[in-house]
């Protein structure tokens, strides 16, 4: 005889219960993390760069590189001084909870007030495993179009600020700059917009003001 | 990938389930997705059989209960399902966006046991 057995369990909780123990962690060692998403080549690696050295050492920075494979972006960021930890998924394409329970455990984070984890390249899944971090940035990128946020709701609802970058090449895209806001401000009435280009620096500056006021 | 990760967790939260109550067999498991989530049934499928084998859980059919989405408008309150790539407005006052009500469910909701 066959019967019916309720269950009513999260199908990620497994992944939710790593996400609180690193929050515990990451809050033990007075660490504020952020959950950098994005598309591949947005700028991810360039924005952490560009946000290190705009902090001018007012917040020392970490960093754990979520990759498929390779250390490309982690061999940068070591250069520029900071500690790193990469991960790679081996084809996975977002980072998960017990990858940077992990990760966490090989950074020195009493010498580490705000770290960047670099989620792997990518607008759909990384919105939905929670890693234990404290903020969700994502990064949009002018020759991506102004269209992603009504083709991939999901991230842009889920952020706690939005970063527009290579606005330097808006004079050679078509990229309708007031149709994207309206777009994004229709999917998150709260989260501010940072426009900016990592390659020359602008707006960078309010950009690092505003993280400086999170931590 | 992604499904494959997910559907270890669906098998593994069964076959836990399925043990403490005694179960010899899963024959069914039924799974409540928010349309959100952007998971993929004959996917989740696909992975889990190949994962089962061997298991409680081997042969068992995936039941899924789609959740549509729905926001709430912050400026006239009223509930609406938001259309597929266009932007979110309020059908009653056009207003832009809302607040999400459901669609990010994802959970095991129940097993059917021998």
């Amino acid at each position: 005889m066959s019967r019916e057995l309720p269950v009513v369990e999260e199908i990620l909780s497994a992944n939710d219960l790593v996400a609180r123990e690193n929050r515990k962690v990451l809050d033990a060692h007075g660490v504020v993390a952020v959950n950098v998403m994005a598309s591949p080549g947005a700028g991810k690696t360039s924005l952490i760069l560009r946000t290190a050295a705009g902090l001018g050492g007012r917040l020392r920075c970490g960093v754990v590189e979520g990759d498929v494979a390779g250390r490309v972006d982690a061999d940068k960021v070591a250069a520029a001084g900071m500690p790193v930890v990469q991960i790679n998924t081996g084809g996975g394409c977002h980072l998960d909870a017990p990858q940077v329970q992990g990760a966490l455990e090989r950074l020195p984070l009493d010498e580490i007030d705000l770290l960047f984890i670099e989620n792997v390249g990518n607008l759909i899944c990384p919105t939905g495993f929670d890693l234990g971090e404290r903020l969700k940035i994502m990064i949009a990128h002018v020759p991506e179009g102004d269209d992603k946020p009504i083709k991939y709701p999901g991230m842009f609802t889920a952020v706690d600020a939005l970063v527009l970058n290579k606005v330097d090449l808006m004079p050679y895209v078509e990229f309708d700059e007031s149709a994207f806001r309206t777009a994004f401000r229709a999917l998150n009435a709260g989260a501010p917009l940072f426009p900016l280009s990592c390659r020359t620096g602008e707006g960078i500056e309010s950009w690092v003001e505003w993280l400086l006021a999170q931590a | 990938m992604h499904e494959l990760s997910v559907s270890q967790s669906v098998l593994d939260i069964a076959l836990r389930h399925a043990e403490r109550a005694g179960a010899r067999r899963i024959l069914a498991v039924h799974l409540v997705i928010g349309d959100l989530t952007g998971f993929v049934d004959d996917s989740i499928q696909f992975y889990f059989d190949f994962l089962s084998r061997d298991t409680l859980a081997q042969g068992a059919e995936l039941k899924f209960e789609r959740v549509a989405a729905r926001v709430r408008c912050h400026t006239c309150g009223a509930e609406y399902a938001p259309p597929d790539a266009r932007l979110w407005s309020c059908p009653e006052c056009d207003a832009l966006g809302g607040e999400i009500i459901s669609g990010r469910e994802f959970s095991v909701a129940s097993l059917e046991i021998e």
